[in-house]
């Protein structure tokens, strides 16, 4: 596409200051994040926040961190990943056949469920927390993985995303060639369909993950007992030791913590942002 | 599907004593006098033995645990530490609308229990004879967990309130220990002028610290009788702490710094944070996470307006209450009891916390144990003392918890605006005078 511009975009002054502040004001936090990891509880008490000070103890306290009341961080680790994969996962592959079928077939009620899926965009999640655990009570799956898993199934934003992408990437042709083929529709799904929705499948997954990932309002009302926490939740419970009396504060471990927290995260941008990249850029060409 | 059938069976066990419990608990709502049942239930609960679920945060609950499955093996305490204050009221909150899912036991802060107790969440533990403990406990505690004749729970931590401050910044500006609020503003002014890196204290605006300094001053801003509440933060008391206070905020004296934070730790050990006004179960803390304020801190009673007659607030704390939602409540009683009443009172101490029982805050073991991070003061001297010196006659909302939520969005603006804390509460008193009447409350101001 850049191959396509004929004129050089003119350099502007005030866009790279501005950005360059933008990235200043994204950058720090996490500067001072990796800078905190690497001390002790003690030299986080006596040295400035953005200066390397005391001993290096980041290992140490990686180490800690998993050990930290019998390895509970790795068991949140688990949780999350649990969460992420079964129920990112799941809203993926839900958001995907569901989009995919709104596109491309037409039944009735169409409309409907158009209507729907755009009013689920616009609640937020945390509106809904509540009436979500007196029902789930009633069910008696508060407290489960299943009271996480469930909701997070549910990604009408994703949906939404796959159903407009469908409808630009996937020509109604391609579909009609394969139907003359004699290829059943779940055969078309699976065949040609799947590969053709990838950017907007892993744009979506990307979208899910980190949303599950980062589900804090949630887990936090559904689950009472810690060994059911993901990180976010466990993280602050470590940091809420510090309040109060007879409090216990591991900072250091809290830091180390958050800091193990986002690398997944920012590894799977990185893995997936070839993909990522090209998505955003569909439809915005005419084929 | 076991522990649901133990539980069961365990429950069939004291099947006897809980219907004792439940019919008593029936009567005392009905008529004006307390119910008062017998320990004979709660007794045989225990004897029968059974399992039973205990939320809470406090760092010693684990030991306590550990120590009461030792001495009663056939009782299986399921412990769970489901979240720090507000996070454990969402949660119990949750399940008392639910209907289910809360444990037979939780620890509650005595801001948060009248809300508790109001909405028929907790069992009344004078259907267990509980009510003749009256004299084993703090009066200002035993005041705490009383609601109407109920009492909903046993005292475990009191907060009565003390002047904590660093001698060595203290001494090295010359600085006496104040006795009343003017001088402890004064010390403020002088203390910053001479070192500009220096505070007297910090408040970034918290309520329960606001309430506690209000509820010294011989303010009383929260009215309630049954569903009628009054508000009202202009009265004498009330003034007379928020005139003091605003020489602080507005003269850019306190550090700002927030509470509890890790700048806070830092700031309390390296002297930029020269004192603090707070609760009893303070020393804990700093022996715990400011080891370097170790030999430099001093205690001293409660600054108070006159200079003359010593008084005091408490400042946070926590009971222990059975829920009514509880399966055996009886068996949740008896570790109730024995938590705060018995066995589990010598672990909560040696972790740091402050006691609510008279034994303890008399006996001389404790009251004249030397501290060595205080420099070898007699620290509990002043601090049992000053639980004898608690203001009577404080009551909290109904519905603090929602209430302390909104502090910073109302009354917080006086702190970073320097706007006055008499707007800041009135803000704050709107705010909660519309919620109570939202929630079927009927709340008048003034």
């Amino acid at each position: 596409m850049a191959t396509l511009s004929v004129t050089r975009p003119k350099k502007s002054r005030t866009l790279t200051a501005v950005m360059a502040l933008y990235l200043l004001y994204t950058l720090v936090p996490l500067a001072w994040l990796v800078i905190n990891a690497t001390k002790t509880q003690a030299s986080l008490f006596s040295t400035s926040g953005l200066s390397f000070g005391g001993p290096f103890a980041l290992f140490d306290n990686i180490a800690q961190t998993f050990t930290y009341n019998n390895g509970i961080f790795f068991r949140w680790l688990g949780n999350t990943l649990l969460y992420v994969v079964v129920g990112a996962g799941g809203a993926t592959i839900l958001a995907t056949a569901a989009g995919y079928g709104l596109a491309k077939y037409r039944f009735p009620g169409r409309r409907a469920v158009f209507a729907v899926v755009l009013g689920a965009v616009a609640v937020p999640a945390t509106a809904l927390a509540v009436p979500t655990f007196l029902m789930f009570s009633k069910l008696g799956l508060t407290n489960t993985p299943l009271a996480i898993i469930i909701p997070s199934l549910i990604s009408p934003f994703g949906l939404y995303l796959i159903w407009v992408y469908a409808a630009d990437a996937i020509p109604d042709e391609l579909l009609e060639a394969a139907r003359i083929d004699g290829a059943g529709e779940f055969r078309i799904f699976l065949t040609v369909t799947l590969r053709q929705l990838v950017p907007g499948i892993v744009t979506v997954a990307l979208f899910t993950v980190v949303q599950t990932w980062n589900n804090y309002f949630l887990p936090l009302i559904m689950l009472s007992e810690p060994k059911w926490y993901p990180l976010t939740v466990g993280l602050n419970q470590w940091s809420a030791q510090a309040n109060g009396a007879g409090a216990q504060p591991i900072f250091n471990l809290v830091l180390t913590g958050s800091l193990l927290t986002i690398i997944p995260l920012v590894l799977a941008f990185l893995l997936m942002q070839r993909f990522w990249q090209s998505g955003l850029s569909a439809g915005s060409v005419k084929q | 599907m076991s522990r649901i059938r133990s539980r069961a069976k365990a429950f069939a066990a004291v099947a006897l004593a809980a219907a004792m419990a439940v019919g008593c608990s029936a009567g005392s709502s009905s008529g004006p006098a307390a119910a008062t049942g017998t320990q004979d239930s709660v007794d045989a609960a225990l004897k029968a033995g059974g399992s039973i679920t205990y939320w809470s945060w406090t760092p010693s609950a684990k030991d306590q645990v550990a120590a009461f499955e030792k001495e009663y093996p056939n009782v299986k305490v399921n412990y769970v530490n489901a979240g720090t204050n507000k996070d454990e009221y969402t949660k119990l909150q949750n399940a008392i609308k639910a209907g289910s899912g809360a444990p037979d036991v939780a620890q509650i802060e005595y801001y948060a229990l009248p809300q508790f107790a109001l909405t028929d969440a907790l069992v009344d533990l004078n259907s267990y004879g509980f009510g003749s403990f009256e004299k084993d406990y703090s009066a200002s505690t035993w005041a705490q967990v009383k609601n109407g004749n109920g009492v909903y729970g046993l005292p475990q931590d009191s907060g009565p309130m003390a002047l904590f401050y660093n001698k060595e910044v203290f001494d090295k500006n010359a600085i006496a220990v104040p006795k009343t609020w003017e001088e402890y503003v004064a010390a403020a002014k002088k203390l910053h002028a001479a070192d500009p890196t220096k505070y007297i204290t910090s408040d970034t605006g918290d309520p329960g610290f606001a309430l506690s300094m209000i509820w010294q001053a011989g303010g009383h801003p929260f009215g309630v009788d049954g569903r009628n509440v009054k508000v009202n933060f202009a009265d004498a008391g009330t003034k007379k702490w928020t005139a003091m206070w605003d020489q602080l905020i507005q003269g850019k004296l306190l550090a700002p710094v927030k509470e509890w934070s890790d700048d806070w730790f830092r700031a309390l050990g390296d002297g930029t944070i020269s004192s603090l006004v707070t609760g009893a179960w303070m020393p804990g803390n700093f022996i715990s996470s400011v080891p370097g304020g170790s030999g430099k801190w001093a205690v001293a009673p409660m600054p108070t307006y006159d200079g003359q007659q010593a008084v005091t607030a408490e400042n946070g704390g926590s009971t222990q209450s059975v829920l009514k939602q509880s399966t055996n409540p009886a068996l949740a009683a008896a570790f109730v009891r024995w938590l705060n009443h018995a066995g589990g009172v010598q672990p909560f101490i040696k972790s740091g916390g402050f006691p609510s029982t008279t034994a303890d805050l008399t006996s001389p073991a404790f009251v004249d144990e030397a501290a060595p991070y205080f420099g070898g003061q007699k620290i509990n001297q002043v601090l049992t003392q000053a639980s004898k010196d608690v203001a009577p006659g404080w009551t909290y909302l109904p519905y603090q918890t929602y209430a302390n939520s909104v502090f910073s969005d109302t009354a917080g603006k006086a702190y970073l605006n320097g706007t006055g804390l008499d707007a800041g509460l009135a803000a704050w008193q709107q705010s909660i005078v519309d919620y109570g009447n939202q929630q079927g409350f009927t709340v008048s101001a003034g």
